[in-house]
């Protein structure tokens, strides 16, 4: 017992979370900005932007996210010189945000096109029959119940953007958890399961609660239909 | 674009617009493409002799097909362990005996909330120092990450599309004298299976992207190759393009293959709707006194 609560001392273990938190954050700004013009251009009615909208998701949401993180290091950074950061580890931490926002907002730009699905059809034609024009429609009537139907695969994303967090290990970002994980069970073979188990429960602990808030946020804003 | 939400139907004047909308757009999408490939080449990205290695068959037989054919090989052992996992656990959750329910909920639920990645370097180091095990153990640490991890969400696939199900499939099963078990294998699971076909087929594109997570661990699947390959000769920029090309054709694939088979089964669905015509007509035409209980509205088995 002693043993393994040494590597909370050796190790500093929540800094590693804090990373990953850290990571999920300007990520998760960055997807959702992302991902919110991507889903405009494909519910616009311009073919060409649609064409745009759907290309780019079809091409990132179909490449390992490994793939594009390490894009972002060897080949962004590492081949054309592309620096985000004039620190050395902070460049590192900056590109795996990049790659994680643009691998994300492919699901972001699906998760809100697919809330504009849920708002069935005579809504916008209540609202234009009331005389709305397309502005007040969108803004009174359709976009508060696409939000509604968003809020459930939009969480869905966020929590697959906290456990791809981790991928970040391939972009050289040596602080958070996976790669202090690696480091740890590396040197201490004595407790490899117990080591495990802590990162592991520390990903329930994130992971649970964003889940239970997604599903009581989603039914308490439910659209009555 | 006639069913869209947002937009009307357009008429002469917002044609017009649309279309000129249309042309900046087509010319914003030309300019990107055209800034990229410019950008490249101001960067010297484009010299001939960093992209003809991908089509030379060398670079091919020595290096990205060993490392598809690895690929390959981790995500179809870890698709078949998922989906007996995910069958396994998913009846688990459907179980009336706490005890069993309860422990298929705490598996499913904690598997599924943690990282892939993470899996991959604990069974790594588990496989190789804990337990020794010789042969390929980077490639079974990745199939035990995969299997897990997909196992779980294939369990709750499982599970939904046993609830998805309508009542009264168990219902008639318990009439005609099956216990809960039996009416499960054979009734429930048997549909449930089949409504779930093509979110098990978007599950297989999940599980050929996270099989490149094992370049980590240094398991020789294609990013790695493609990696090894490209760092001597400085064109690991075009290597990691022709990998993620590969990747792309294989999981459009997969996406639409889910597509097609989703179709396939709505339109089975509805045929099942009209094919009780018959039988109900035969009803209506049963001697009159003879007391036929009316028809019931087919069930839907998709979920």
């Amino acid at each position: 017992m002693e043993n393994y609560l040494s590597i909370f001392t050796e190790y500093d273990i929540p800094g590693a979370f804090w990373v990953n938190i850290q990571l999920t954050f300007w990520a998760a700004i960055g997807a959702l900005v992302l991902g919110t013009i991507l889903a405009l251009l494909r519910i616009s009615p311009v073919g060409s932007f649609q064409a745009l909208g759907t290309s780019y998701v079809n091409l990132i949401r179909n490449t390992p996210l490994t793939i594009i993180i390490l894009f972002c290091v060897l080949a962004l950074y590492g081949q054309l010189g592309f620096v985000l950061s004039s620190d050395f580890q902070g460049n590192f931490f900056r590109l795996a945000v990049l790659g994680l926002a643009v691998y994300h907002a492919a699901f972001v730009c699906e998760a809100i096109r697919s809330g504009v699905n849920t708002v069935p059809l005579g809504q916008a034609e209540a609202a234009r029959a009331i005389g709305l024009s397309f502005l007040p429609a969108a803004r009174l009537v359709i976009l508060p119940q696409a939000f509604r139907g968003a809020i459930v695969p939009l969480g869905n994303t966020l929590i697959a953007l906290i456990k791809n967090s981790t991928v970040a290990a391939v972009g050289s970002v040596a602080t958070e958890s996976s790669s202090v994980m690696k480091t740890m069970i590396e040197f201490r073979a004595d407790i490899v399961i117990p080591i495990f188990l802590t990162f592991a429960v520390g990903f329930v602990i994130i992971v649970i609660p964003v889940g239970l808030l997604t599903t009581w946020a989603s039914k308490k804003l439910a659209v009555a239909r | 674009m006639s069913a869209s939400i947002l937009f009307d139907t357009p008429g002469p004047k917002a044609r017009r617009r649309i279309l000129a909308v249309n042309i900046v757009g087509a010319l914003i999408a030309l300019g990107i493409v055209a800034w990229i490939v410019l950008g490249l080449a101001a960067k010297d990205q484009m010299q001939p002799s960093q992209w003809d290695d991908f089509i030379e068959g060398s670079t091919w037989k020595n290096y990205l097909l060993p490392g598809l054919w690895n690929t390959t090989k981790a995500a179809v052992l870890g698709i078949i362990g998922s989906v007996i996992f995910g069958l396994i656990f998913g009846v688990g959750r459907l179980a009336q005996n706490k005890l069993i329910n309860g422990i298929s909920t705490v598996i499913v639920e904690f598997f599924r909330a943690v990282p892939v990645l993470l899996m991959i370097v604990f069974f790594n180091v588990f496989f190789s120092r804990s337990l020794q095990l010789s042969g390929d153990t980077a490639m079974w640490a990745v199939v035990a990450a995969l299997i897990f991890y997909n196992g779980s969400v294939v369990a709750e696939l499982v599970r939904s599309g046993v609830h998805n199900l309508p009542k009264g499939q168990r219902e008639a099963g318990i009439a005609i004298g099956l216990t809960r078990g039996m009416s499960l294998r054979h009734i429930e699971i048997p549909q449930a299976l089949v409504a779930m076909l093509p979110a098990l087929i978007g599950q297989f594109v999940v599980i050929l992207k996270d099989s490149a997570l094992g370049y980590i661990i240094s398991f020789n699947e294609l990013l790695f190759f493609a990696r090894t390959y490209s760092s001597p000769n400085g064109n690991v920029l075009q290597a990691l393009i022709v990998a993620a090309a590969i990747f792309i054709i294989i999981n459009f694939t997969l996406s639409k293959i889910a597509v097609i088979v989703s179709r396939r089964l709505s339109s089975r669905v509805k045929k099942e709707k009209n094919a009780p015509a018959g039988p109900a007509a035969a009803i209506v035409g049963a001697p009159a006194g003879l007391d036929v209980p009316a028809p019931q509205d087919p069930s839907d088995p998709k979920a």
